[in-house]
């Protein structure tokens, strides 16, 4: 059916894929480090990897860190969507661009930025500082790469598709269960992930706006820099490196199985 | 009927846009006509047009100008390509995965990986090219910065490849267009919305970048956003800082303009 | 659709799943009880097992928050919504917290361990009489030097930098006090200096530093140094005490023009709930065998006499990093110069730094 890529091709995404690990096999490579920082790689141990094991605190931020990115990527996908389409539904063209501006004003807000407006809005508004705050931020700061993810794949859409279901007397809600979101899956998968990336990465809202002994990942990472950031760090990241790829390529073939041919939906 | 239908979804967006993105726009504006004393000014509007920050200005938007085009270049092909594999999803998620390990370790890990005795020094040596500066350059900044920003890229526009209509491109064939006019004439045009997204989820954050400046350039790069960072951490004059990103906001409505599609 | 609403749902039951876990382990280690104190320290700042003493001793379970720089601290006490009751901030940062009503003050009947504290440490300008915080460590700044790479040229001061022989080897911690006060101290200058035509003179000198300067950048410094990137950095005392450990040509010298000389003190911020407990724990941390074992994990310059005793001549009678009095004498402490003030330091700072492009 569809042409398959020759050698020129395979090699060109095998040099890109080996650019992308590049640097986490360097971080793993040094987890197994008998030394204390990241350079200068002496023999081979698995004490970092114990030290990660039996440290409790390390484990409950890890724990937060990962309710946080999953909670917020699921709502702020689900908010994106109702954006999305907001903003699809929204006819005039003026009105249209008003709302996508105001959707990138957090794409383009420095972190810290957001994070010191976030802080006095929530101690303003009276939310305690801690797991809320911090979801609510991560949900707001996602929202807008959903909607920008998600809107091409409706702007694609064709309109006569919604028409044609109208006509055949399908419900609102029928139109949006299904025509509407399955055509859009694909961009919600997309949106979905891009949220999720931004959680696990981000730092400065974090920060400002957690509290009250609530923690993330990123947060300790980043403060641990002026002692040195240790192996163990580098252990930890091994290990959530390898659950996720597991349960990534896990899914993947039993998604595959299961449904004959339609992966878990980052694609079609 | 259709009316109240607009308005379901427009609720809940609105409600999100109103509590964060209206009111931190607004604060931020606000602490604008403030000077470090806590006095009302307008002078960091004034200082924003002096040479120094000028010169900065012109520097981000010339960075994320050359990171967008770079990365556009090297995600075109890659998502093309990443349709055609067998397992393109799982390829797909595969190009997502690295994005989620701490930026700062891998930011350790590339000074790691550039530095005078790293491996890339190793491997130019072995080539007989001999050893380089490669860290705290343009060269290792504009890499890294692309690095962080290339599944932004790559996600839409593999997005867009996926839902073209193929049979455009079995009729071109029949008609016996060459593989680069079938690119030119059909593909292209046909994923450019998602070119376009693309573009925005790279230009736009590249513009506040900070960190990698400092981490990989060594503070050769001084971008708006390194500029935001020292005013509202270092000197605490969120005044400053806050018209910076007043500014940041408006450059980005006006690209927003500029890129908007006409029906 | 099916997909969406199966794929969000094994989403939602994974998050709820982790979420009862961390809810139960956070039970099990005690951090929903009453009795807590909550720490706000520098990431790994401390010995964990210390942690874990108190808590033994004293039944208080600690919760131990990080930050990474002073002022993104500040703010977050300043904004309150959240509990610290024990800070380690550094001297200038305390200063300026005094000055807004951010600290408790400190009760030193409450403690005893006090009088183990070297008294050149106590009562010094950014806070006379301690009456607000407790010296935790201290140190200076200068510069770490490559004995093998600068084979064997020696480096005694601020104005070595300027060699035209080092060439692309510098590099430069990013702190605009700290850059622009070596060049003020190199013109011998204080680096509390606010005379206009002395700072515009530094910054100018600075500028012809451009090509000496590899680099200015943050923590990574210290990895930078120890994988020989360049032959020269100007750190913190504490960077270069962890760094000399791990290769063996690095040598410190505090530059003989003066320098800067540094605290991070433990303070009780206005956020405190548990001023008892702070107490208790600003107390436990004086403690000379606790203040020793501190200073073995972290590295850094301890301000503890009796403490001092306890550790081994190898550390303590080291004098790069616990330099005879002669020295201290010139070394200063950096003063709030007040907002405006060290905004211009760091707008200077900031042209220097435009200027290397």
């Amino acid at each position: 059916m569809k042409k398959k890529n020759g050698l020129g091709p395979k090699l060109y995404l095998a040099i890109v894929f080996v650019i992308l690990y590049a640097p986490i096999f360097y971080l793993m490579v040094y987890s197994f480090s008998s030394g204390e920082k990241m350079y200068n790689f002496e023999g081979f141990t698995l004490k970092h990897y114990k030290e990660v094991l039996q440290d409790t605190r390390l484990l409950i931020i890890v724990l937060n860190t990962l309710v946080i990115a999953l909670l917020s990527a699921a709502l702020s996908t689900i908010l994106g969507i109702c954006g999305a389409l907001a903003i699809y539904y929204v006819r005039n063209l003026r009105t249209q661009n008003a709302l996508l501006t105001l959707n990138n004003v957090l794409i383009v807000s420095s972190d810290v930025v957001i994070g010191a407006s976030f802080l006095i809005l929530f101690t303003i508004v009276g939310v305690k500082l801690g797991f809320i705050s911090v979801l609510l931020s991560h949900i707001a700061f996602s929202v807008p790469i959903v909607v920008l993810m998600v809107l091409p794949k409706l702007n694609e859409m064709s309109p006569t598709l919604i028409d044609a279901a109208r006509d055949l007397g399908a419900s609102r809600w029928d139109i949006l269960s299904k025509v509407i979101l399955p055509f859009i899956t694909p961009g919600i998968f997309a949106g979905f992930f891009m949220a999720l990336t931004y959680s696990l990465d981000d730092f400065a809202v974090t920060f400002f706006v957690t509290g009250n002994g609530f923690s993330t990942l990123s947060v300790e990472i980043y403060s641990r820099a002026r002692q040195g950031i240790s192996l163990s760090i580098n252990a930890l990241s091994t290990l959530i490196f390898f659950a996720t790829m597991i349960m990534v390529i896990g899914y993947y073939f039993i998604a595959k199985r299961n449904q004959r041919g339609a992966g878990m939906g980052v694609g079609k | 009927m259709q009316i109240r239908t607009r308005n379901l979804y427009l609720i809940p967006y609105l409600t999100w846009i109103l509590l964060f993105v209206v009111a931190p726009i607004l604060l931020i504006v606000y602490y604008s006509f403030f000077n470090v004393d806590g006095h009302f000014t307008l002078g960091n509007y004034q200082k924003f047009f002096t040479p120094v920050y000028l010169k900065m200005t012109l520097s981000s938007f010339w960075y994320a100008l050359l990171i967008t085009g770079i990365s556009l270049l090297i995600a075109y092909p890659t998502a093309y390509w990443l349709t055609k594999t067998k397992h393109k999803q799982l390829w797909l998620l595969l190009i997502i995965l690295p994005s989620w390990i701490n930026l700062l370790l891998k930011a350790y890990a590339f000074l790691g990986i550039f530095g005078t005795y790293g491996p890339t020094n190793k491997l130019l040596e072995s080539l007989g090219i001999g050893t380089q500066q490669i860290l705290f350059t343009d060269f290792s900044f504009l890499f890294v910065s692309v690095y962080i920003f290339i599944p932004f890229m790559i996600l839409p526009i593999y997005n867009a490849l996926e839902e073209m209509n193929h049979s455009l491109l079995d009729a071109a064939n029949d008609l016996g267009a060459s593989q680069w006019t079938t690119f030119r004439r059909i593909i292209f045009p046909l994923t450019l919305d998602g070119v376009k997204s693309g573009c925005q989820a790279v230009f736009i954050p590249a513009l506040s970048l900070f960190m990698i400046t400092r981490l990989v350039a060594g503070n050769r790069v001084i971008t708006l956003g390194t500029a935001i960072e020292q005013h509202f951490l270092v000197t605490q004059d969120w005044g400053m800082g806050a018209t910076i990103a007043v500014f940041l906001i408006i450059a980005m409505a006006f690209i927003m303009m500029l890129t908007r599609k006409r029906k | 659709m099916k997909r969406l609403t199966r794929a969000f749902s094994v989403i939602f039951l994974i998050a709820f799943g982790l979420m009862y876990l961390t809810y139960y382990l956070n039970q099990a280690e005690g951090y929903g009880g009453k009795n807590t104190l909550t720490v706000y320290n520098w990431g790994d700042y401390i010995d964990e097992e210390l942690l874990e003493k108190f808590e033994e001793e004293t039944g208080i379970k600690v919760i131990y928050q990080t930050f990474d720089s002073n002022e993104a601290m500040m703010t977050k006490i300043e904004q309150g919504g959240t509990t610290f009751d024990v800070a380690v901030p550094s001297e200038y940062a305390i200063a300026k917290m005094k000055e807004e009503n951010l600290l408790l003050p400190i009760d030193h009947k409450k403690l005893p361990n006090l009088k183990h504290i070297d008294p050149h440490f106590l009562d010094l300008p950014f806070d006379p009489q301690n009456k607000y915080s407790i010296p935790y460590f201290w140190g200076t700044v200068g510069i770490v030097y490559n004995k093998k790479m600068l084979k064997d040229k020696e480096i005694k001061g601020w104005n070595d930098l300027w060699n035209p022989d080092f060439k692309n080897q510098i590099l430069l911690a990013d702190g605009a006090r700290e850059v622009m006060g070596f060049s003020l101290n190199s013109l011998r200058y204080s680096l509390n200096d606010t005379n206009e035509s002395h700072l515009q003179e530094a910054k100018a000198k600075l500028d012809k530093l451009t090509p000496n300067i590899k680099a200015i950048v943050g923590d990574e410094i210290k990895m930078l140094l120890v994988n020989e990137e360049a032959a020269l950095g100007v750190v913190w005392s504490g960077d270069a005490s962890e760094i000399m450990g791990e290769n063996e040509d690095l040598e410190y010298v505090v530059p003989e023009e003066g320098s800067n000389l540094w605290f991070d003190n433990m303070v009780i911020p206005k956020t405190a709930k548990n001023v008892e407990g702070a107490h208790k724990f600003i107390n436990f941390m004086l403690d000379p065998e606790n203040a020793a074992k501190n200073t073995e994990y972290v590295g850094y310059s301890t301000p503890n006499a009796e403490a001092l005793k306890l550790l081994s001549e190898e550390i303590s009678q080291d004098v790069r990093f616990y330099p005879p009095p002669e020295l201290t004498k010139k070394l200063e402490v950096y003063k709030n110069l007040g907002k405006k003030m060290l905004s211009h330091y760091n707008e200077l700072f900031l042209e220097f730094k435009m200027h290397r492009k």
